[in-house]
């Protein structure tokens, strides 16, 4: 029973006394780390936005579930960012940031993150493979890959993760041509 | 045993990935280049030397029964800090090495280390230790990565080495490169200690 009972001060002491260093760390790390999540969030930006003179990543409206970055010059809108997802590539999530103008055209794409088959699924994060959807919209375009009958290039050897691509950008527009007056209205709308 | 046969021991005698062969996952994931390596290497022998550091430290007090649940516990606390400065100071590092820096916590040269050295010596050859076999460990993946980049890309911690006419062998950087490499290298160090055992 003694034994025992020396078996569990001592594992509990350790446990306690990690978690503390630990929330220690935690705390004296977390503005470096905000810092460099703002860092890479206005990275992503930049890439997909026209050239604007404001603070997109503090300049957002929420609505269901996605947030919508806009960029602004002296005072106008001259595009929105917006991020799309989907699990439907070859293996988990695929990130996409997209910038369209006003109108709902593409003004470029970016990947954030994927875990496709390098060498294969992995060219969704080449140049050729996203400006290809530069000055697209919904109704310029058959939202497909080319094996469909669209006009998006799928890469040889790996059809599916062009295809998630396309249909996540193709809902992402669809979403924002569904709420594009409340987004370009102005402030913060939350619903 | 002094301090410094201790620490050379893991560099060249006891050498974790060439001789002992442990920690293969990390080994062979990460080094596709020399940056990588470095990076992975520097990582685990920091948490390396501090949990055997701890350890060695609070063997008085820690029950045999309950030994290896402490030492997972000191070793995933050390881990998680490296994940979270890394994090903050170094993120395209961190984006490249990914989940293998939390993975560093199964990593089986730091708790085998844990375990059969620093439960087992002073508080100063468990650090002499730590640091050995860290370098070991780094200066092994820095070798690994430098030569799978070289083959692999042309370049070396990012410097062009061999032109801009060079058609790299992209098979160095993939998978397989690891295990060919690795099986060379570990191949030569066999060949040489066997001559100079006879």
């Amino acid at each position: 029973m003694k034994e025992i009972f020396r078996l569990i001060v001592v594992l509990t002491g350790v446990c306690v006394v990690a978690s503390m260093c630990l929330s220690f760390v935690n705390d004296a790390t977390k503005d470096a780390r905000e810092h460099q999540d703002r860092l890479e969030l206005l990275n992503a930006l930049n890439m997909v936005l026209p050239e604007h003179d404001n603070e997109p990543d503090k300049d957002t409206v929420s609505l269901t579930g996605t947030d919508y970055y806009l960029s602004k010059k002296q005072g106008v809108i001259n595009g929105v960012a917006f991020k799309c997802s989907t699990d439907k590539g070859y293996s988990g999530l695929i990130e996409i940031i997209v910038g369209v103008d006003t109108g709902g055209s593409i003004i470029a794409i970016g990947i954030l993150s994927q875990k496709e088959t390098p060498g294969l699924g992995s060219k969704i994060d080449e140049d050729w493979f996203k400006d290809q959807y530069k000055s697209k919209n919904l109704d310029n375009a058959k939202w497909k890959v080319k094996k469909d009958g669209g006009e998006f290039d799928q890469i040889s050897g790996a059809t599916i993760s062009p295809r998630a691509v396309t249909l996540a950008v193709k809902e992402g527009l669809e979403e924002y041509k569904e709420n594009m007056t409340t987004i370009l209205g102005g402030s913060d709308v939350v619903q | 045993m002094s301090f410094s046969k201790e620490m050379l021991k893991g560099i060249w005698k006891e050498n974790p990935v060439f001789v002992l062969v442990l920690g293969m996952c990390p080994v062979l994931a990460v080094t596709t280049s020399a940056g990588n390596g470095l990076g992975m290497g520097l990582a685990a022998t920091f948490v390396l030397l501090c949990s055997n550091l701890v350890v060695s430290i609070i063997k008085p007090i820690v029950p045999d029964r309950v030994r290896i649940p402490v030492y997972i516990v000191v070793i995933a606390s050390f881990v998680t800090i490296v994940d979270l400065a890394m994090s903050g100071y170094f993120r395209s590092l961190h984006h490249s090495l990914g989940l293998f820096i939390p993975l560093i916590v199964v990593n089986c040269i730091i708790l085998g280390r844990a375990e059969a050295f620093a439960s087992k010596n002073s508080i100063m050859l468990s650090i002499a230790d730590g640091i050995g076999m860290g370098a070991g460990f780094t200066l092994s993946l820095v070798i690994l990565g430098g030569i799978r980049e070289l083959f692999g890309n042309g370049t070396v911690f990012g410097f062009n080495i061999f032109g801009s006419g060079f058609e790299p062998v992209l098979v160095m950087i993939l998978p397989p490169g690891a295990f060919l490499t690795l099986g060379l290298i570990t191949g030569f160090i066999n060949a040489f200690s066997t001559k100079r055992n006879d």
